[in-house]
């Protein structure tokens, strides 16, 4: 109990002081989860809305796949982009293996499906209340699923913070993409991981500690963006 | 002279016929779809529009009318009552430059002038509701189709929008709608349809249909909305 303590305060002083290390590795998992949670909205809800609107061969097979995929293990997807990425593999001579570019593509490939199961299901809503109404006037499916979206970009913003919850609290991933080298690929899960592995609690409680109050500050930030939104446009 | 005519119309979902054997020729410029819960009017409506497709028959137009339609709940997007006027217009193909004056006209004639750059979602429901008329008459469509427009309104609000239909279709757009409303029909149709149970039972004059009826199941319709 009394080194759990010791851990925590270790920690607050780390915070306090503005440790440069722990700056950097906060801002490096920061820059990973949060480009690979923009690329995964731009690839993820248009598709996502496709599957509410479209009608084309094979929609429930996708649907129920994109379903299936959001629970796709970290470790899994690690190692299908290390295999893509190392050097023989067919992406091999980009020579992105070990970079912080590796995390976000393995990163993006995890919270892909998530966005876009989270997003048909906000579209399909919507395209119920404004299916007749979109089409009386002209829209084609496309036009609407567009419409839907940006309709919906409120909604949608909790389908981009599952994303990113899902993104920057994941650590199988980048630490086989990554490689978690220190100054270079070294992000908050990785290092939790590898100094409690080494007996180094108060820098892993400390990351742990801004890892979860990032995740809140985001979460706060989104819910009251979605309440003034909701008494702004109703 | 005709300018829609149903041949053989028939919808059925699943093991339910919801509509049969419509043969129906329709000419006249305000015409009212009447008929009780479950009777298929808005089924219809839809039908002619081109919402849903038949299961059996045609629907044909002679020639080709431009068409819009009013709901009995008005869905607004998530934007001013501008940008909800002005998205119709952008579906139809007017160019942008044309959009503005198009909708400020319409809201002028919907008498809402004001509440051009209000959030659409945010307005009371007799409002949105002339704002969805008001949509609907800027893409100056040749045929108004409408389901129970006044359904979810206030008597205030409901004379606003009667008002409303009244001057599309002195305009001369042809306007077909459904209502429960006895009254408003008599007010606004030129023509009943009188369906039940899904099938065409006439169609009539309206001050015909009102003094007497050609079928009894009209006639015993009449008599228990007015309640005698």
């Amino acid at each position: 109990m009394s080194e759990i303590a010791q851990s925590l305060a270790l920690a607050g002083e780390l915070v306090a002081a503005g440790d440069a290390k722990l700056a950097e590795i906060v801002w490096l998992s920061l820059k990973v989860s949060l480009s690979a949670t923009a690329l995964s909205c731009v690839l993820g809800m248009p598709l996502g809305a496709l599957l509410a609107v479209g009608r084309f061969p094979g929609r429930h097979s996708l649907i129920v796949l994109f379903n299936g995929l959001m629970g796709l293990p970290p470790v899994v997807v690690g190692l299908l982009v290390y295999l893509l990425l190392s050097r023989a593999g067919p992406l091999g001579q980009f020579g992105l293996l070990f970079t912080p570019a590796a995390m976000i593509i393995a990163q993006t490939v995890l919270i892909t499906p998530i966005i876009a199961a989270l997003t048909r299901q906000v579209i399909e809503d919507e395209w119920r209340e404004y299916r007749e109404q979109l089409r009386s006037l002209g829209a084609s499916r496309m036009r609407a699923g567009r419409t839907l979206l940006w309709n919906a970009r409120f909604s949608l913003t909790t389908a981009g913070l599952a994303g990113f919850g899902r993104a920057v609290a994941e650590v199988g991933a980048v630490m086989i993409v990554g490689g978690n080298i220190d100054g270079v690929t070294r992000v908050m899960t990785t290092t939790i991981a590898l100094e409690t592995s080494k007996g180094d609690l108060p820098l892993a409680l400390a990351l742990g500690a801004i890892l979860v109050a990032v995740v809140l500050v985001i979460n706060t930030g989104a819910f009251i963006l979605r309440q003034w939104a909701e008494r702004r446009w109703g | 002279m005709h300018w829609l005519e149903l041949q053989g119309l028939g919808l059925t979902e699943g093991a339910t016929r919801i509509l049969a054997d419509i043969d129906l020729k329709l000419g006249a410029g305000r015409t009212a779809l009447l008929g009780p819960n479950g009777a298929g009017k808005s089924t219809l409506l839809r039908l002619m529009h081109g919402l849903l497709r038949p299961s059996t028959g045609t629907v044909s137009w002679p020639n080709p009318l431009s068409q819009a339609m009013v709901f009995q709940r008005p869905v607004m997007l998530r934007a001013t009552v501008l940008a909800n006027i002005e998205y119709g217009l952008s579906l139809r193909g007017v160019p942008a430059g044309a959009r503005r004056r198009k909708a400020d006209e319409a809201l002028a004639r919907v008498g809402l002038p004001e509440l051009v750059h209000r959030q659409a979602r945010k307005l009371s429901g007799g409002e949105q509701q002339r704002v969805a008329l008001a949509r609907a008459w800027a893409l100056e469509p040749e045929v108004l189709f409408l389901d129970e427009p006044t359904a979810s309104l206030d008597p205030a609000s409901s004379r606003e929008v009667e008002r409303i239909i009244g001057e599309i279709a002195a305009g001369g757009t042809k306007i077909v709608m459904t209502t429960h409303n006895l009254g408003q029909a008599h007010r606004i149709a030129e023509e009943v349809i009188y369906l039940e149970g899904g099938r065409l039972m006439e169609q009539t004059p309206v001050e015909e249909f009102f003094r007497q009826p050609s079928t009894s199941a009209a006639r015993l319709f009449i008599q228990d909305e007015l309640g005698s």
